[in-house]
C-alpha cells in the first residue's frame, strides 16, 4: 500500500504540470532514444563489419610445412614435405571448428594465350573447396571446377580479372585455352574482382586450377615463388601439349633395378603440397581451430611429446585484431554518446525537480505538519523523478525503435534489435532518475515545517 | 483530566551573536474538551507557542506534557509521528493541495498513518470526514472550485481524519468574510461540544476569541491573562 501510495501520490503531482514533465522528460526521451537507436544501428553496422571483415579472410588459417635446417641453416618456412593432401581431409573431418579447408599447391610460371604472355603472381593448385574457404563463390562468369575435375587432374581452370585483362585485353576468357608453361587449360570460370589485399598483393592476378593438374602436370615439385618457367623448360625436352608429366625431372642416378629397389626403398614418402588453408566456423573460434588442426596433424605425423612440429600454423591475427578493436572501438563510442545524452537527460531532471520543490514549500511543510517524515518526503520527491526517468525511458524505447526501424526501412541500414539495450535503458534512466533525483529530494526533506508552512 | 500541560517553557532564537528570548517561561494546563483562544498582539510568543504546543518546534527549556507524555525531547521523526496520530492543524491558508479533490486532501494524512488503510478504507473515511463538515456534494471538486469556507472545512475534515484529541487552527478566519468566518465557528463550537475534541486557536480578532471559553492572552512572551471571556455565552452579540 505505501509503495503503492507514492507512486499515485507522484503520478499526481506529475499531474498537476504535465506541460512541464513532458518537457522535463524529453531530455531523457531524447537520451533514451538516441542509445536504443544508436545501439540497433550500431550492432548491425557491427555485424555487416564483421562480415566484411571475415570476408577478408580473417577466418582463415594457413597450415604450412615445418622447417628444414642443416647444419645450423635453417631453410626457413616450408622448406620440408610434411603435408599430405590426406592431412587436409583429416583437418576437415576430425576438427569441429573447421569448417572447410583445401590442399595448395602453388606455382609461378608463365602463361600464354594467342600473342601474348604474362606471369601472374601465383597459379594455385586447390580443390573448390577454396572458393569457400576464401569467401570468394561468386564468379563473375562461367562455373568453378569440380572435385572430379581435381581426381582426374583435368586441365582446366579458373582466371583472375588481372589474368583477364592482361592475356584476354578484356574479352570472355571462358572456353578459352592457355598454355600453362606449356600445358593447355580451358578456362571455365572468371573469378569476381577482389583487389590487393593487406600486403598489397595483387589478389586477382591469379589462375585457379585442381591442385593435381598444377603439382602433376606444371610443377612436379614443391613450389617456389620464383619464376620456374626458365630453369626447368630445357632445350632437349620435348614439346608436347599433351605430356602427361612434362616436367618430370631426369633421375639423377641410374634407373635401379627390382632387386635394389626392394633392398634399400627409397623414401619416396606421398604426394606432398605446399599448404593447406582452412577456415574456422567464425573469428572467435580461431584459437580453438588451431588446437584442434595442431592435435590432428601431431597425430598424423606421429610426433611424440616432445618432438616439435614439423608443421606451422598461421593465422590472420592482424585482421582478427582488428576486428575485435573495430567492434569495441564502435561499442565505446555508442556508449560514450549514450552516458552524455543521459547526463544531460539527467541533469535536466535535476533542474526541475528543484524548482519543484522550491514551487511546492508550503506542500512538503504541511505534509510535514500531518506527519510525514523526512525521509517520506525524500522518498515521495526520489520516486516522482524516478518515474519521470521511467516514462521518459519507455518512450525513449519506443522512440529510438522507431528511428531505428525507420533507418532500416528508408536507408536499408543493417539493424539489430537489442533487448540488452532495452533492458540497459530502463535500468540507466531508473537510475538517472535516483542519482539526480536525490539532491532535490534530500533538500526537500531537510526543510524545516515551520519555515515551509511560512514560505511564501 | 489535563490533556496538556506546559511547566515553564522557554524559546530563545538564536540571532548570529545574539540570543532572543521569545517565550520566558510559559506555564499552562488545558484539560481535554476546551475551547482555547490565544491572543496578542503580533511578536507576542503566541505564533512560536503555537508551534512548540503544536510540536513543530522544540522549546528550549521546560517540560511539555502532552496526553501523560513528556515530549519536549523527541526527535524530529517522532515528534512527525505524534503529529500524525493526536494533533491536527488548520491554516489561515488553509494549505490544499492544488489540482487534487477535496476527498484526496483530506485522505492524504492517512498515507503517513502507521495503520495500513487500504485505498478504498481511505477514501470512506475521507467521505465520512467530509460529510460530517458538510460537504457531501463537494467530495470530488478541487480547491479551486470551492468557496473560501468551503475550502477551510475540508482543511479541518483533513486535520480531524486521524481522529486526534486536539486541533490547533492559526487564524482559522484570517482569509475568511464574516459570514463564512462564523460559519466554520460555530463547526468548531460543534466538535467541541460533540466530539470533545479540544480545539487551541490563535487569533488576534476578540470576535474569534470571544467564541471560545476560555481566553489566553499573551504579551511578550509570557502569559498576560488566563479566563473566561465576558463574552463567552453570547458570542454573537
Amino acid at each position: 500500500m505505501r509503495v503503492y501510495a507514492t507512486a499515485r501520490t507522484a503520478f499526481r503531482a506529475l499531474r498537476r504540470n504535465p506541460m512541464r514533465a513532458m518537457l522535463t522528460t524529453l531530455g531523457i526521451v531524447i537520451g533514451v532514444g538516441a542509445v536504443i537507436a544508436m545501439m540497433e544501428i550500431g550492432a548491425g553496422s557491427s555485424t555487416a563489419l564483421k562480415k566484411t571483415i571475415a570476408s577478408m579472410g580473417a577466418n582463415v588459417l594457413v597450415i604450412r610445412p615445418g622447417t628444414a635446417s642443416s647444419g645450423g641453416v635453417s631453410f626457413g618456412a616450408g622448406s620440408t614435405t610434411t603435408l599430405t593432401p590426406e592431412d587436409s581431409q583429416a583437418i576437415l573431418r576430425e576438427c569441429p571448428a573447421i569448417s572447410n579447408a583445401t590442399p595448395m599447391v602453388r606455382a609461378r610460371v608463365q602463361v600464354v594465350y594467342g600473342n601474348r604472355n604474362w606471369v601472374p603472381n601465383a597459379i594455385y593448385g586447390a580443390t573448390p573447396a577454396y572458393l569457400d574457404v576464401q569467401d570468394w563463390t561468386i564468379l563473375a562468369q562461367g562455373e568453378p571446377f569440380s572435385d572430379r575435375d581435381v581426381l582426374n587432374g583435368n586441365r582446366v581452370c579458373l582466371v583472375g580479372q588481372t589474368i583477364v585483362r592482361e592475356l584476354f585485353e578484356g574479352e570472355s576468357p571462358v572456353g578459352k585455352e592457355i598454355r600453362i608453361k606449356n600445358i593447355a587449360f580451358r578456362v571455365i570460370g572468371v573469378l569476381t574482382p577482389k583487389g590487393a589485399n593487406m600486403m598489397g598483393f595483387d589478389q586477382d592476378d591469379v589462375i585457379l586450377a585442381p591442385w593435381t593438374t598444377i603439382k602433376y602436370r606444371v610443377t612436379g615439385a614443391s613450389a617456389s615463388t620464383s619464376n620456374q618457367s626458365a630453369s626447368s623448360t630445357s632445350s632437349d625436352s620435348v614439346n608436347t601439349l599433351s605430356n602427361l608429366y612434362p616436367t618430370a625431372q631426369r633421375s639423377l642416378y641410374p634407373e635401379r633395378s627390382a632387386v635394389q629397389q626392394a633392398n634399400t626403398p627409397m623414401p619416396i614418402r606421398f604426394a606432398n603440397i605446399d599448404q593447406i588453408m582452412a577456415a574456422a566456423i567464425n573469428s572467435g573460434e580461431i584459437p580453438m581451430a588451431i588446437e584442434q588442426v595442431a592435435a590432428v596433424l601431431r597425430e598424423r605425423h606421429r610426433l611424440r611429446a616432445g618432438e616439435p612440429d614439423d608443421f606451422n600454423i598461421r593465422d590472420m591475427a592482424e585482421l582478427t585484431r582488428t576486428l575485435s578493436t573495430t567492434t569495441k572501438l564502435m561499442t565505446n563510442l555508442l556508449l560514450a554518446v549514450a552516458m552524455i545524452s543521459l547526463v544531460v537527460g539527467g541533469v535536466g531532471i535535476m533542474n526541475i525537480m528543484l524548482v519543484s520543490v522550491t514551487e511546492r514549500t508550503r506542500e512538503i511543510g504541511l505534509r510535514m505538519a500531518v506527519g510525514a517524515r523526512g525521509k517520506d518526503i525524500l522518498r515521495q520527491f526520489l520516486v516522482e523523478a524516478v518515474v519521470l526517468c521511467l516514462t521518459g525511458g519507455a518512450m525513449g524505447i519506443v522512440l529510438g525503435h522507431g528511428g531505428s526501424l525507420l533507418v532500416q526501412l528508408l536507408l536499408k541500414w543493417p539493424v539489430e534489435t537489442s533487448l540488452t539495450a532495452i533492458a540497459a535503458a530502463v535500468l540507466v534512466s531508473a537510475g538517472v532518475g535516483i542519482i539526480f533525483g536525490f539532491y532535490p529530494a534530500w533538500k526537500a526533506s531537510r526543510l524545516d515545517p515551520i519555515e515551509a508552512l511560512r514560505y511564501e | 483530566m489535563e490533556l496538556i500541560t506546559l511547566r515553564s517553557i522557554e524559546k530563545t532564537y538564536q540571532m548570529g551573536d545574539i540570543a532572543v528570548p521569545v517565550l520566558k517561561g510559559i506555564s499552562l494546563a488545558i484539560r481535554q474538551g476546551e475551547l482555547v483562544a490565544l491572543t496578542g498582539s503580533s511578536g507576542s510568543g503566541k505564533s512560536t507557542l503555537m508551534n512548540i504546543l503544536g510540536c513543530l518546534d522544540r522549546p528550549t527549556a521546560g517540560e511539555y506534557w502532552l496526553d501523560g507524555q513528556e515530549i519536549s525531547q523527541l526527535s524530529t521523526d517522532e515528534r512527525a509521528l505524534l503529529r500524525n496520530r493526536k494533533l491536527g492543524f488548520v491554516f489561515q491558508s488553509f494549505n490544499l493541495l492544488a489540482r487534487t479533490s477535496a476527498i484526496e486532501n483530506v485522505a492524504m494524512p492517512l498515507t503517513y498513518a502507521a495503520e495500513d488503510l487500504s485505498e478504498r478504507e481511505a477514501r470512506e473515511r475521507a467521505a465520512e470526514m467530509l460529510i460530517r463538515v458538510g460537504l457531501a456534494d463537494r467530495l470530488d471538486h478541487h480547491p479551486s472550485q470551492l468557496s473560501g469556507g468551503q475550502q477551510q472545512r475540508v482543511a479541518i475534515a483533513r486535520a480531524l481524519i486521524n481522529r486526534p484529541p486536539v486541533l490547533f487552527a492559526d487564524e482559522p478566519t484570517g482569509n475568511l468574510d464574516s459570514k463564512t468566518s462564523e460559519e466554520v465557528l460555530q463547526m468548531f463550537e460543534r466538535l467541541n461540544t460533540e466530539d470533545k475534541i479540544t480545539i487551541i486557536m490563535v487569533t488576534h480578532d476578540p470576535k474569534v476569541a470571544g467564541h471560545a471559553n476560555r481566553v489566553i492572552r499573551m504579551d511578550d512572551g509570557i502569559i498576560l491573562d488566563d479566563a473566561v471571556p465576558t463574552s463567552a455565552t453570547g458570542g454573537k452579540a
